[in-house]
């Protein structure tokens, strides 16, 4: 056992640290940390920095154009990206798709669409959740049917939940392409461009005022045959496999590290009893005991990253890692608004850019409490908490649970 | 012993609970959130119609009521509804320290108070006195037979709207001292006074308070000269009694919705509350629910007790109602999954009442480090 980095990876490090310290332009790690809006813009700005140095797609083998970086490369350039205030990689194209499309798409899906994800020429959303279908995804209802000639699907349904939809020109859909068969088996996964007739994109607006996820509906829409992956009715295997791929952030640690920084941050700015709360030993304690959890998760998700490196998959571990992960990340958030006090009560959002330039905000905090509402999506989204905790119960207790 | 609530509560609870089902809704309310002043004058003058705002003075400063149970059967429904209306603001802070405080001029302005037509903030917080209520850095000094206030205030909610603010200052001793602590009636537009106004995130509006050589008439002071402490400790003692029933009235529409939403929403083919995991985490709740109403009740009920009794009391209710508040809320949400998240459901906004309550007049740990601190006293 050996608890250090090797040589290799702490020069990895320094690289990932040069290349943040030079090319991170300072206005977007401002708006970061202060927890503004990026907007469409900013992150297609910083999509191009990443793509100019090759780092955009770390888990993209090198012949598709990515870095191919092991997963210790990766939690590394996560954690320093998140320490040094980066933004976050919008991941459904790059992350989510782009495996799926490597592993199960024909050879002219990847030769096209690839190059568009990495130029940022598209921008996908993905099209899972529906109203009637969240936990219970296999239940989907929006129908794909080929006409007559067989050259395209005719797509009608709702897709909600869609994160960012309204800034995407294509959306990965999970479709029903078969009534007769079990759920699962009749599930096809389907390209289809938004700006297509029959695609409709509605706002839904969360409650920290926040337009980050919308409505998609489908109605008539024609989507051409060529625009399957895979085949027919298999869909749900691909969309497993993509649930069960990408998940080596899944933890989070990065982000909780940041936040934990700015907890104490802003307990050392904030007076309590004369003195700052930071030395209040209650609230030094809150902070201890979500330290002392985030050293071992942390430690967990570089053992399970570790074999990942080494060529197994991560199963079970990665529903562990997403449960402890967010309820790390979420006590965090909630220790913040908690430092600030009063101050965490002015509508400070991310919702509209420069918002909160006129709020007070003496202690540099940013908009805390809103962050604490928005991120109770973390135990909600990519499989409930619940539905993580279904997993492991079943697969420890060999289906008998 | 009894539980039941007097008749004339009663009453006063069903028509509150009536006018406000009507008239407050999700659809109403958010429109409410979005105007300018993030505040409805129907509404307020609907509710002060209704006899609201006298429910929460004693007849003999022109009320009908005023107790502490009184506090809680109000707020307990405004807490039920979400309603955002700053009644904590105009009458049971500003109003409280004038009818506690004030003579026969200053009381004068009680009955504009129940009859809705006067508003008022509290400007009390400073930026560096997160909680203590104790520390106060503005200053009252003399000038001839004027005062001159300096200092700033931090968010002061509802003071945009408000005819007067009662703004405390010291008038002597060392910045945490309880003794040397003034009030002062101060009209809104008073010269030297700037106001940075903003919405709060839960509903309403606050400002920072900027007080810049405001020079009052000595007349202008409530109550004697540096004794206003121990006013100021008892009327925020109300002030967390009218939170703490506040938030139980949000828990249970919490609940309600959400014990609605498991037996409604079908996930795998059956209601997802009969799925065990979440049948449970449902009857936790509403045995939290439980708790946090007798702390209330608990807590009302010694308001009007010595100082030590009735501050104790309150620390354990506002304690208990932070944590159970917070299981309350974040449990109701995670339950309902992302529907929860929408501006459009009503418990996104009734989670946020909740949450955010913890953060006026001290959070659940500064209750409960003030909880143990008056026992070993």
């Amino acid at each position: 056992m050996d608890l250090s980095y090797s040589d290799d990876e702490k020069a990895f490090r320094a690289e990932v640290r040069a290349f943040l310290d030079e090319k991170l332009p300072k206005e977007m790690s401002d708006k970061i940390r202060k927890g503004e809006e990026l907007g469409k813009e900013g992150q297609e700005k910083w999509h191009a920095i990443l793509n100019e140095q090759g780092w955009l797609a770390p888990n993209w083998p090198k012949k598709f154009g990515g870095a191919e970086w092991d997963a210790v490369q990766r939690h590394i350039f996560e954690e320093e990206s998140a320490a040094a205030y980066a933004p976050r990689i919008v991941p459904f194209g790059l992350s989510m798709l782009a495996p799926v499309l490597q592993k199960f798409g024909s050879q002219e899906q990847n030769d096209y669409w690839l190059p568009r994800i990495l130029s940022g020429e598209d921008w996908w959303c993905q099209g899972y959740s529906e109203p009637g279908a969240g936990s219970d995804l296999a239940s989907l209802k929006t129908e794909a049917v080929l006409n007559e000639e067989g050259t395209h699907y005719i797509v009608n349904g709702q897709k909600t939940w869609t994160t960012l939809g309204q800034h995407a020109n294509m959306i990965f859909c999970l479709v029903r392409t078969d009534k007769k068969v079990k759920q699962q088996e009749g599930i096809s996964f389907l390209l289809i461009d938004m700006e297509a007739p029959g695609v409709e994109v509605r706002p839904i607006i969360l409650l920290d005022g926040t337009h980050e996820v919308n409505e998609v509906w489908f109605s008539d829409c024609k989507v051409p045959v060529e625009n399957l992956v895979g085949k027919e009715n298999e869909g749900w295997t691909y969309a497993k496999y993509l649930l069960t791929h990408e998940r080596t952030n899944i933890a989070g640690v990065g982000f909780s590290q940041a936040g934990l920084t700015a907890v104490k941050r802003i307990a050392r700015a904030e007076m309590s009893g004369g003195k700052p709360l930071m030395e209040n030993p209650h609230f030094a304690a809150r902070v201890a005991r979500v330290e002392i959890d985030l050293m071992a998760m942390s430690t967990t998700n570089l053992r399970i990253v570790s074999k990942a490196a080494a060529g197994t998959a991560p199963g079970v571990e990665s529903s562990m890692l997403k449960v402890k992960g967010t309820i790390i990340r979420q006590e965090i958030n909630d220790l913040a608004r908690r430092a600030a006090g009063a101050y965490a009560m002015p509508f400070a959002s991310e919702a509209i850019e420069g918002s909160n330039l006129a709020l007070p905000d003496p202690l540099n905090a940013g908009p805390v409490a809103a962050q604490y509402f928005n991120n109770r999506k973390l135990s909600i989204f990519g499989g409930s908490n619940e539905i993580q905790r279904q997993i492991i119960a079943k697969t420890m207790m060999g289906g008998g649970a | 012993m009894n539980f039941d609530l007097t008749e004339e509560r009663q009453m006063l609870q069903d028509s509150l609970r009536r006018f406000l089902r009507d008239k407050y809704g999700t659809a109403e309310r958010n429109k409410i959130l979005e105007s300018d002043t993030g505040f409805s004058a129907d509404i307020w003058n609907g509710l002060a119609e209704l006899g609201i705002i006298g429910a929460l003075f004693t007849e003999d400063q022109g009320g009908f009521g005023g107790a502490g149970f009184d506090i809680a059967v109000v707020f307990e429904e405004l807490g039920r509804a979400g309603v955002v209306e700053p009644f904590l603001d105009t009458a049971v802070l500003g109003g409280g320290l004038i009818a506690d405080l004030g003579n026969d001029d200053q009381k004068a302005h009680i009955e504009e108070i129940i009859g809705g037509t006067l508003q008022l903030a509290f400007a009390h917080g400073e930026p560096a006195s997160r909680y203590d209520i104790n520390r106060v850095s503005t200053t009252a000094k003399a000038d001839g037979d004027n005062i001159v206030l300096n200092g700033r205030k931090a968010v002061v909610v509802n003071a945009e709207n408000a005819n007067m603010l009662v703004v405390s200052a010291r008038e002597s001793g060392d910045v945490g001292d309880e003794d040397g602590i003034s009030l002062y009636l101060v009209p809104a537009d008073a010269k030297g006074i700037t106001l940075q106004g903003y919405a709060l995130l839960a509903g309403g509006r606050a400002a920072e308070v900027t007080l810049d050589d405001v020079s009052v008439p000595a007349s202008a002071r409530l109550g004697e000269a540096g004794k206003a402490f121990m006013a100021i400790e008892a009327r925020i003692a109300a002030a967390n009694v009218a939170i703490c029933a506040e938030t139980l009235g949000a828990m249970e529409t919490a609940c309600r919705l959400t014990r609605d939403y498991l037996m409604t929403r079908k996930q795998f083919g059956k209601p997802i509350g009969t799925f065990q995991a979440l049948a449970h985490r449902m009857s936790d709740l509403l045995i939290e629910m439980e708790q946090a109403r007798s702390a209330v009740i608990v807590a009302a009920g010694h308001l009007e007790h010595d100082r030590k009794a009735r501050e104790s009391h309150v620390s354990a209710a506002k304690n208990l109602l932070g944590r159970a508040g917070r299981l309350v809320a974040e449990d109701s949400i995670q339950m309902h999954g992302g529907i929860a998240m929408t501006q459009e459901y009503e418990l996104a906004h009734i989670a946020k009442r909740i949450i955010m309550s913890d953060h006026r007049f001290g959070d659940t740990d500064h209750h409960l480090e003030r909880y143990i601190a008056l026992a070993a006293a």
